[in-house]
């Protein structure tokens, strides 16, 4: 029963690592490699994590240390996402020719990097 | 509120003191087992709060796990087909969250779901930059995620 188990989070895990792999090759512009590949690979790594936690139950340093892992990981990985798509979107780097909107341009503060809402004078 | 996780978790360890056995899922059998016998003890005090809680805290869990092996598995289909259905877009999200805590767990949560990401918070802590993969409707983006993820996020949290 624990076998089946950890092989099927083992197989979705490597195939989520998998994708984001394909993913980085395949995507069209630096937001959408971006996108796909911190999710996928928190997904996947937080996957295998679980798996080494059920292969060994009855060693509770590795229980203890694979879900501290996996906390620490979904707790970072969305703020380093979140300051590289910043910083890339400071230099200007290029979106795909598909996109359909962009509610960020013009919004930045060129000097300062401050960024407003849109709503300052706005009565709401 | 801290009292009583306080007092569960010391009912936890107790379970695992008497049992000896130092498992994961004996660990959370005992956390069960302390849960109820505080329900069943609260059951005449005014505060209620905590029990209605620890199971939106378990309903909001499983929530967020099924979105995200849902987009995954969009994000996937698009991945290994030849052609590309994305519309990626920047949305600018009002939100209702107001302080740091609210901001953090809630942009957390929504970049962690495949296709959307957390591009910039404003300086007025008003609106979200997010960068959606599939947009197909501006309005129902934001509607999905108010309904979704920050109705239940604010529901535990006040």
């Amino acid at each position: 029963m624990t076998a089946i188990l950890i092989g099927i989070l083992c197989t979705i895990g490597a195939l989520a690592i998998l994708i984001a792999a394909i993913g980085i090759l395949r995507m069209p512009d630096f937001y959408l490699r971006l996108s796909v590949t911190v999710k996928a690979a928190t997904l996947g790594g937080g996957l295998l994590l679980l798996c080494a936690a059920f292969y060994f139950p009855d060693e509770v340093s590795v229980t203890t240390k694979a879900l501290a892992i996996i906390f620490f990981l979904t707790l970072t990985a969305p703020v380093a996402a979140h300051l590289i798509a910043r910083a890339a979107y400071f230099i200007g780097t290029e979106q795909w020719k598909g996109t359909v909107r962009d509610d960020l341009a013009g919004m930045y503060d060129k000097e300062t990097h401050t960024l407003g809402s849109g709503k300052e004078s706005g009565g709401d | 509120m801290v009292k009583q996780f306080l007092m569960n978790l010391l009912l936890a360890f107790i379970w695992v003191a008497l049992t000896g056995v130092l498992y994961y899922t004996n660990f959370l059998f005992g956390f069960a087992v302390g849960f109820f016998l505080m329900w069943l003890m609260n059951r005449n005090e005014s505060d209620h709060r905590y029990f209605t809680r620890v199971p939106k805290i378990i309903g909001f869990f499983l929530y967020f796990l099924y979105e995200m092996i849902k987009a995954n598995i969009q994000v996937a289909y698009d991945m290994v087909t030849p052609k590309f259905f994305m519309k990626p877009g920047i949305v600018k999200y009002p939100m209702n969250a107001k302080s740091e805590v609210e901001i953090n767990l809630l942009s957390t949560v929504i970049s962690l779901t495949p296709g959307t990401l957390i591009l910039d918070v404003s300086e007025d802590r008003k609106v979200l930059y997010i960068h959606v993969m599939y947009l197909k409707n501006k309005e129902q983006f934001i509607q999905q995620i108010k309904d979704g993820f920050e109705r239940k996020l604010l529901e535990i949290l006040r």
